[in-house]
């Protein structure tokens, strides 16, 4: 088998040395309990032509990004990524490699995560980063879980807007009781209405921006009214592109900012893998949870790397650990980083902005459609629409015709009954004008 | 005329009138290895006895300090901020964390002399 | 940073992104904005981020000279306990990155992304049929998190039965950090069991400790000291008669994959590392996958998103209300899991087939055996008799040397090997655990027990050649309290100007 190097004559060689006679003498005390050796409904080894043949069986089912008219966002977008990247990530030292535990031998690893870390700070406008966490969804619930340490607090205040798979994580995962946790997913409400549900005991105030609906917001006011009740403001930022032409969440006066970071670097891949980011002020620092990267010295006085405040992390505290996060988002934080220095500033903000003018122009379009209605006032590269039939009708016979049209609303918030007919569309750099004048022609006739 | 007590976590605190200063025994900073930092009770706070009260934090490990008696906090030693290393030099002296205003004295008697800690030790 | 770059033949000095990035350069070529009006509204801001860029050919240089300063298991044998760190095969690489699924949006509309669903329910088969368990949760996003699903069932299943006032967990002293940690992160109380001298757990502790608020217990078989719980059953038995829960770190599943089935030893949740057993790249740290199988006492409880085969066609089910996933805790991140892992594993899983797998938990029990029975006579053994894929020594055979476990194996570093593991399981003093996995030829274990042996006897000639260790790489022992005492994390432009 290809991928298996010892040869029988090595076998029998190793078992003499060992002193048995049959594979099995070694497994004979789990033998005395169980069965071994167990009949598996599975089939046998194949060749790379086979598995090849199988998974792009499967792969040839999918409507993708490559094949179709793409309108998708919804925290997961569809971006280009330069061929650099990928070739990158592949080189072996980066691909397989191992945490950085050893230092000595893994500067590669703990320079480019220290450069990583820089960057998502810059882009936050926050003082430190860690060296990244799962995805935009945990980062977010860990967050929650940092502000209820900080603030010796138990309340949560969700806004309306935030994702809803987000929101449902959270509650999951940060331990909050449903008394201590206000939530409720609404295009309809007012971002201000929430100061009502604020008081002394909260902890945070989870905020989106731009929201899951699409708008955008200036949240310094509501940062004062937040901080004055001696609550922490987390922002979420879902597209990491929007910090190209908008404020930064540091300078709207976020404690914590918790991004998804999928658009850099990375691919839709079905929702994983992806990679979050978390942002905290200096005073924070050593509630911050997940690997960190710090500078040192080695015994020569040379500058190096090396992982540092493990003293939080489970495998040393714990019953005490800030979290029970292990790993970080390794090679997605690597493509992530590649991609940013590839851009520049130069061509981050470009990018940033050329996304926001291709939506304006489909918004443009789009709203012109009889029938059709723009949710949203203000918004960066997504958008809401209210349609004149059903969403899930709409967006079937859509995709009936290579268009992935939009994300319904209700997919996400089934118990909210207003939005059977509204769909959230998305617009980047990858969108032609034929894909928008597809879009209005199947749209139009599928509505008449 | 202070005396110093000693707990089972390897904390020590020298009494005085009903003020005690409370510290991290030599035994525990070596444990611990190269203290980092210290994350200190704040003033006027409550301390209650077997209760963590503060954090102290090496390469290795981080270790929570259960206050040896209930009281409130009147002071901490600020200066483990910029130089927590002071609590690996001198961990009886200069490397104290906390003093406190003793509510309940009957909780003294509770606490090791230094020759039932130094038993304990194995010293 | 040096002022002048020390090259030293093929490792070169590299310096940060920011003292060689430019804010006007770029490597990526876009067409002009037209800069007309815009719709963001008061959020608008034309910012100063400061983020240097490179063009492509200084990227790719900076980038390849921080390749190069990483040991990586392309390059050389990691004999790391407990991370299983074997081959990653190209053909995963070459199968996540196909389009259709690379390039498929997780809120597609189910008919238009069927082959990915089919792909979930594919592998998910194949992990219950290799563990023999009832069910299968895909979604968690690495270990720690299928640890956390396992605990977030068990707790469920316990809220169901109104027997939340069971909270007692028991972990032995033997485990893994993230077990205790989860256990408390949710409210349990940990309670820890002692290990036999033997390696194995005591039973007889384990027994005295059940009692009438014990909730589950959270057991590593084989557990980390490279050994298999004999009494396992008879625990599992025991745990249920109390009406609690047994929950199996998988981390050390390599060792039985495709020989037993998990699911004959009465678990009721087990999360699995497809990073460590079914080789996707360990990526430098990341990304991971856990998925958790369930036994039926648990497979009610599972986490959304689950997909269901309907005659042919494979639905998604999200939604809490749906009667499916109406006991389910909930949600425990964005989205449907790690695809791009999946697709990585099923292709390794697909190409070795049932055959394959067994042969790979025995050549890599085969392989650890080997290498304790070369080894035992300079090192020294935690434990006689036979190991499972992974062999633990302790420090006795360097008492008196001067030289401590963290030299032995800093000096390894310079022979060409990533170290083992060092100091876990914390039951035994200065602990080396190794796991050289199946994927190692026999050429290349020779050569690492052999270089083992030279240094075992070098322990008692030369002391100071492992204090100083290493000496060959580009970088050597760094000052860990230094960076934990003043950290920093991050390039300022402030510190560059007040330097200058």
């Amino acid at each position: 088998m290809r991928y298996l190097p010892l040869t029988d004559k090595d076998r029998i060689e190793m078992f003499e040395t060992i002193g048995i006679k049959d594979i099995d003498d070694l497994f004979s005390n789990i033998q005395k309990k169980v069965d071994i050796n167990p009949d598996l409904k599975l089939p046998n080894h194949m060749t790379e032509i086979e598995v090849e043949k199988n998974l792009s069986g499967l792969a040839g089912k999918n409507l993708h990004a490559n094949n179709s008219a793409f309108f998708l966002g919804g925290g997961s977008y569809n971006h280009h990524i330069p061929s650099s990247v990928d070739h990158i990530i592949q080189r072996s030292e980066f691909l397989t490699s191992y945490t950085p535990y050893q230092p000595e031998i893994s500067q590669g690893t703990l320079q480019y995560l220290f450069e990583f870390q820089t960057q998502v700070s810059l882009l936050t406008g926050m003082d430190v980063s860690n060296a990244s966490m799962y995805d935009g969804s945990t980062s977010t619930a860990e967050a929650v879980s940092m502000a209820k340490r900080i603030t010796k607090k138990n309340r949560v205040v969700l806004s309306s807007s935030i994702h809803p798979h987000y929101a449902q994580t959270i509650k999951t995962v940060s331990g909050i009781s449903d008394e201590d946790l206000s939530y409720k997913g609404d295009i309809l409400e007012n971002l201000m209405d929430i100061e009502s549900q604020i008081d002394e005991d909260t902890a945070c105030v989870v905020v989106q921006n731009p929201d899951f609906f699409g708008s955008c917001h200036d949240l310094s006011y509501l940062s004062e009214f937040i901080h004055k009740k001696g609550a922490l403001l987390i922002v979420v930022v879902t597209e990491i592109f929007s910090l190209g032409v908008m404020k930064s969440p540091g300078d709207m006066g976020a404690d914590i900012v918790a991004c998804e970071g999928q658009s850099l670097g990375n691919s839709l891949n079905f929702g994983g893998p992806y990679v979050g980011l978390l942002s905290t002020r200096k005073k924070y620092l050593r509630q911050l949870p997940g690997r960190i990267v710090g500078e040192s010295e080695d015994v020569d006085g040379r500058k190096g790397f090396v992982l540092t405040l493990s003293a939080r992390e489970q495998h040393i505290r714990r019953e005490k650990a800030t979290s029970n996060i292990c790993t970080n988002s390794g090679l997605c934080s690597l493509a992530f980083t590649i991609h940013l220095t590839l851009l520049g500033e130069l061509g981050f903000k470009k990018l940033s902005l050329l996304n926001h003018e291709f939506t304006c122009d489909f918004h443009d379009m789009v709203s012109r459609l009889p029938g059709f209605e723009v949710v949203s006032k203000s918004f960066y590269n997504e958008f809401t629409l209210k349609l004149p039939i059903n969403a899930d009708d709409f967006l079937d016979s859509m995709s009936k015709k290579g268009i992935l049209a939009g994300i319904p609303i209700k997919r996400l918030l089934p118990e909210n009954k207003n939005f059977d007919n509204y769909i959230i569309v998305a617009c980047t750099e990858m969108n032609s004008k034929d894909d928008f004048d597809k879009y209005v022609n199947s749209a139009k006739e599928i509505t008449s | 005329m202070s005396d110093t007590y000693f707990t089972k976590d390897h904390e020590w605190i020298k009494i005085e009138n009903n003020i005690g200063i409370v510290g991290i025994t030599k035994y525990a900073s070596e444990q611990l290895g190269d203290i980092v930092f210290v994350e200190l009770p704040e003033k006027g706070s409550q301390a209650e006895k077997g209760k963590d009260v503060a954090v102290v934090e090496s390469v290795k490990a981080a270790s929570e300090i259960y206050s040896p008696v209930s009281g409130i906090i009147i002071d901490a030693n600020e200066n483990l901020n910029e130089a927590p290393e002071v609590v690996n030099e001198d961990p009886s002296g200069a490397g104290w964390f906390y003093k406190i205003e003793i509510t309940n004295s009957e909780e003294i008697s509770d606490l090791m002399s230094e020759q039932e800690y130094l038993e304990l030790t194995g010293d | 940073m040096n002022e002048k770059g020390e090259n030293k033949g093929l490792d070169h000095d590299e310096p940060l992104l920011f003292d060689i990035g430019d804010l006007d350069k770029s490597g990526v070529d876009i067409q002009n904005p037209k800069n007309k009006k815009n719709l963001l509204g008061e959020s608008f801001e034309n910012r100063n981020i400061g983020l240097p860029g490179l063009s492509e050919p200084e990227s790719i240089r900076h980038y390849v000279r921080l390749s190069r300063k990483n040991y990586s298991i392309d390059a050389g044998l990691y004999p790391l306990g407990s991370c299983t760190m074997k081959h990653n095969p190209r053909l995963n690489e070459k199968l996540a990155r196909l389009d259709g699924f690379a390039k498929v949006h997780p809120l597609q509309p189910s008919s238009t992304c069927q082959g990915a669903l089919e792909l979930i329910y594919e592998i998910s088969y194949w992990l219950k049929e290799l563990t023999g368990m009832e069910a299968v949760t895909m979604v968690p996003k690495a270990g720690a998190q299928g640890e956390l699903c396992g605990m977030l069932a068990i707790k469920q299943a316990l809220l169901s039965k109104k027997q939340s006032h069971k909270n007692k967990v028991l972990v032995p002293d033997s485990a893994h950090g993230t077990n205790p940690a989860t256990a408390a992160f949710l409210g349990f109380e940990v309670i820890t069991i002692k290990s036999r001298e033997d390696g194995t757990l005591d039973f007889e502790d384990f027994k005295k400790k059940l009692d009438e608020n014990f909730a589950a217990a959270m057991i590593t078989n084989p557990n980390t000291c490279g050994l298999f719980e004999n009494e396992i059953i008879e625990i599992s038995k025991l745990i249920h008669d109390a009406g609690g829960y047994l929950y199996c770190d998988g981390a050390n599943f390599n060792a039985l994959v495709g020989k037993v089935k998990p699911g004959d030893l009465g678990i009721d949740a087990m999360h699995i590392n497809l990073h460590k057993t079914f080789s996707t790249p360990h990526g430098g740290g990341g990304p991971g996958s856990g998925p958790v199988v369930f036994s039926e006492l648990l497979s009610d409880f599972c986490p959304t998103p689950a997909i269901e085969k309907n005659n042919e066609t494979f639905i998604l089910h999200e939604n809490i209300n749906e009667k499916i996933l109406s006991m389910s805790f909930g949600r425990l991140s964005a989205f449907h899991g790690q695809m791009g892992m999946f697709v990585r594993a099923l292709s390794y899983m697909m190409s070795h087939g049932a055959d394959g797998l067994r042969q790979v938990s025995e050549d890599a029990v085969l392989n650890a055996n080997y290498i304790k029975s070369s080894l035992e006579d300079v090192l020294t053994s935690a434990y006689e008799g036979y190991c499972m894929h992974e062999v633990l020594f302790n420090d006795d055979f360097l008492e008196g040397t001067g030289v401590e476990t963290i030299d032995f194996a800093k000096a390894l570093i310079d022979e060409g090997y990533h170290p083992m593991t060092i100091y876990f399981p914390l039951v035994v003093h200065g602990a080396l655990l190794v796991e050289p996995t199946e994927t190692e030829s026999k050429l290349s274990i020779d050569q690492f027990i052999s270089t083992i042996r030279n240094l075992a006897k070098k322990v008692q000639e030369d002391q100071d050649f492992f204090k100083k260790a290493p000496k060959y790489t580009p970088i050597r022992r760094l000052d860990e309290t230094k960076a934990a005492r003043n950290p920093v994390l991050r390039w300022k432009k402030e510190d560059v100007i007040a330097a200058e």
